[in-house]
């Protein structure tokens, strides 16, 4: 049986339709935001955030609702909201901040699934959440079904703000001297960051969700000389390396999320290299 | 009656007072000066005039029909600032971003006016450029340009030569002495570089904890640089 074959028969069956959809979308959004978390100098957050929707998975787990989601995105945001909110004038500095709650987050999650976890399989069901490893083909149609309704919402707020995005990103003091409401609009980030972290945690796993941020963000601020410019090309990157991805696990029986990543990283070495050549800079 | 009156204003934050009794009037036209030490509350009454609530006292009082929009602002620039990618025109445009109101996108009226700003501070060449690149005095002139797109009667400047050497920073002074004299906006700087700056200037407020000092350029002469610089 050839490639195309295979490809096909895989094609038949909704689950990898399903990832297809879900992997595409979360790329997407996440490659629109991870330009903002980068810019802004904000990158480590998503890595803290990922960590914390960890620990509120495990609870969930634990507490064996039938909706993980109920915990999971509510903590998430609001962690993102303290995170964001103490910014400047916080006793403990951001980047300590972050470290900490991450770290935390993780040390509690794990502690909690091993203690309480009625699992036979602690260590198999934690791998599988920090890495993603078989989340994604286990998506049910309700699933998917959330996962496109706040893809869409995230784009569409994305688009519809986005000469203030970037007038908040690339100047905080002169957007808010010109009578933009700087503080919602870094609250929103805020807030679109904590879903896109907890829907992408799905795709690739808590541990892997900051490449998925940002390495396209990296990638296209290689090649491109606008704001607009790397906007695009990250989305288009993300796209195409969560699409990519996702076949080649399929096809080699990899885990999806640490597949998608590797195809980032390589995407990014391209992007760099390219850059590179048309000595952008 | 005059563009911006200040009276008897104390600046500063909820745990502490950075100064007290700021009296002065500023008109239209006007190129002040804001001097003083470090810490004597320049940017705390930056931030008043852009009313981001440091006033604890007193009044500050708009004339001759001045609203909030009609200050333009432009800040020092942050670190991450300098390597940012995006290109000329974009940042002249995101100017206009105080206008927008319940719009979504710039329209041809926004365009336009950010090609005139552009023009006016000699940046139109560099419109597709990306600003990263740029020099430092270059990156001035385009966040000049943005500021006017913002507004059309007052510029507030903070620190705008630091950073650039002497023919820059010249360069730079001679476009804001431009737009001062040429379109009429008034001027109002926070500078540390006196000695250039209150050459084109027409009125200067030294900040202190006290006393305080708001006069004519050639009395600031007189009083702290040694018989001035004629």
């Amino acid at each position: 049986m050839n490639l195309f074959e295979l490809l096909g028969r895989y094609f038949s069956y909704e689950f990898v339709w399903f990832a297809l959809i879900v992997g595409v979308l979360i790329s997407l959004c996440s490659a629109l935001f991870g330009v903002v978390l980068v810019l802004k100098r904000f990158s480590f957050i998503g890595d803290g955030l990922s960590h914390v929707a960890f620990g509120a998975l495990a609870i969930a787990t634990v507490l064996e609702l039938t909706d993980n989601m109920l915990i999971v995105l509510p903590v998430t945001v609001i962690c993102a909201i303290l995170l964001l909110g103490m910014g400047r004038n916080a006793k403990i500095k951001g980047d300590a901040a972050i470290a900490m709650l991450s770290a935390g987050a993780l040390a509690v999650g794990y502690l909690i699934m091993s203690l309480f976890s009625s699992s036979g399989n602690v260590a198999g069901d934690v791998c599988s959440t920090l890495f993603g490893s078989f989340a994604i083909i286990t998506l049910s149609r309700a699933e998917v079904i959330l996962c496109v309704v706040m893809s869409v919402v995230v784009i569409a707020l994305f688009v519809l703000l986005y000469n203030r995005i970037f007038a908040v990103t690339f100047d905080e003091a002169f957007a808010s001297a010109s009578g933009v409401r700087t503080s919602l609009y870094n609250l929103l980030i805020a807030v679109i960051t904590a879903v896109i972290i907890v829907l992408a945690m799905n795709l690739v796993g808590s541990l892997l969700i900051s490449a998925l941020v940002i390495f396209p963000a990296l990638s296209a601020m290689r090649v491109a000389r606008t704001f607009k410019g790397v906007v695009i090309t990250a989305a288009v990157v993300s796209t195409l390396c969560a699409l990519i991805g996702i076949l080649v696990a399929i096809l080699a029986s990899t885990p999806v999320g640490p597949t998608v990543v590797a195809v980032d990283i390589v995407a990014f070495g391209l992007c760099f290299a390219a850059g590179k050549v048309m000595k952008i800079e | 009656m005059a563009q911006i009156i200040c009276n008897n204003v104390s600046l500063g934050y909820e745990d502490r007072t950075v100064c007290e009794n700021l009296n002065f009037e500023i008109n239209e036209g006007d190129y002040l000066c804001i001097v003083g030490d470090n810490g004597s509350g320049k940017s705390t009454l930056m931030k008043a005039l852009l009313s981001f609530g440091t006033v604890l006292e007193g009044e500050i009082v708009f004339g001759d029909r001045l609203t909030r929009k009609d200050i333009g602002y432009l800040p020092q620039q942050s670190e991450a600032q300098k390597d940012f990618p995006a290109s000329v025109r974009e940042v002249v445009l995101s100017g206009c971003v105080g206008g927008l109101g319940r719009r979504v996108f710039f329209g041809r009226r926004d365009r336009l006016e950010a090609d005139q700003n552009m023009k006016m501070m000699g940046v139109y060449e560099l419109a597709d450029k990306s600003y990263r690149t740029l020099s430092g005095g270059q990156q001035q002139r385009v966040l000049l340009a943005r500021a006017l797109c913002a507004a059309k009667k007052v510029l507030l400047l903070d620190e705008p030569v630091s950073g650039l050497d002497p023919s820059a920073s010249a360069s730079l002074y001679s476009l804001i002495h431009h737009i001062n004299k040429h379109t009429g906006v008034t001027i109002i700087m926070v500078t540390h570089d006196i000695e250039n700056s209150l050459r084109d200037a027409s009125a200067v407020l030294r900040m202190s904890s006290e006393p305080r000092f708001f006069s004519s350029v050639e009395d600031y002469r007189r009083e702290f640089l040694a018989g001035g610089a004629e």
